[in-house]
């Protein structure tokens, strides 16, 4: 089950939903992201979310909203949730924001 | 040292979200100019990007109006922008620029946007009057440029 658009990729593997998001991450595209997202999250029922952001471009704090939420919605729900492929300036919103007490992105794992 | 304004530009647009990239993009091609570092540039954009999503998610809630864009640069490589809407104004400017402050909970805004122009810029100053609309002024100071 997958499904695809501009900024973002949803690929379920096995029980693990990976969201591959690239391009520009604002309060813009954050929503069509989000919608997706949460669409697939909620017909699947996976064991794991995982968001993989290695393509994003640009993330502003439209972007942070988008991983808390995400985080909120699967850990409510008792799924698994993680984020890889964060890069440099990623990180540093992150930092910034503080969500390496509740989420680790620094560890780089394998996308699918 | 007096510094004089080298250059400066000025735009206006609708508070429609596509207008975010836009913002982005003008921001970029006139700071390019100076030849920012990348993380300099980053940080100007994702600052931009803040104050202008400001005027569309909450100055112009739920209407659409006009987004004034004012942008110099000066001789010692600082950088002036300027965001000003005429919206609702901000009622408790203290409030609004505390950390995790927000009147949108349902667009899952993360009410850190203010604290994102304050980290990624020099200055932040921000004026505002209820029912009037509000100002924001970013400055920043660009590195030196390195002989190569």
């Amino acid at each position: 089950m997958d499904f695809e658009n501009g900024s973002v990729k949803l690929t379920l593997d096995g029980e693990t939903l990976w969201a591959h998001i690239r391009g520009e991450i604002d309060h813009h595209s954050a929503k069509s992201i989000r919608e997706a997202i949460d669409t697939l999250l909620a017909s699947s029922a996976p064991e794991a979310l995982i968001l993989e952001l290695s393509g994003v471009t640009f993330m502003d704090s439209s972007g942070l909203g988008l991983v808390l939420g995400r985080y909120t919605k699967a850990t409510e729900a008792g799924i698994a949730f993680s984020v890889t492929g964060a890069t440099e300036r990623i990180t540093k919103m992150f930092d910034m924001a503080g969500l390496d007490r509740i989420i680790d992105y620094k560890e780089r794992n394998t996308s699918k | 040292m007096k510094k004089n304004c080298e250059n400066a530009m000025k735009a206006e647009f609708p508070s429609l979200s596509q207008n975010e990239a836009l913002a982005r993009a003008l921001v970029s091609s006139f700071v390019m100019q100076l030849n920012p570092t990348v993380s300099e540039l980053a940080d100007i954009k994702c600052a931009v990007s803040e104050a202008v999503t400001n005027c569309i998610v909450h100055a112009y809630r739920d209407t659409v109006g006009t987004v004034y864009l004012s942008l110099k640069s000066y001789s010692d490589r600082s950088v002036k922008i300027e965001i000003k809407d005429r919206g609702c104004g901000i009622e408790d400017i203290a409030s609004a620029m505390q950390p995790m402050f927000t009147t949108d909970r349902e667009g899952e805004r993360s009410g850190l946007g203010f604290t994102v122009m304050e980290s990624f810029c020099d200055k932040l100053r921000v004026t505002s009057k209820p029912k009037k609309g509000t100002k924001v002024t970013l400055t920043k100071s660009l590195s030196r440029l390195c002989a190569n």
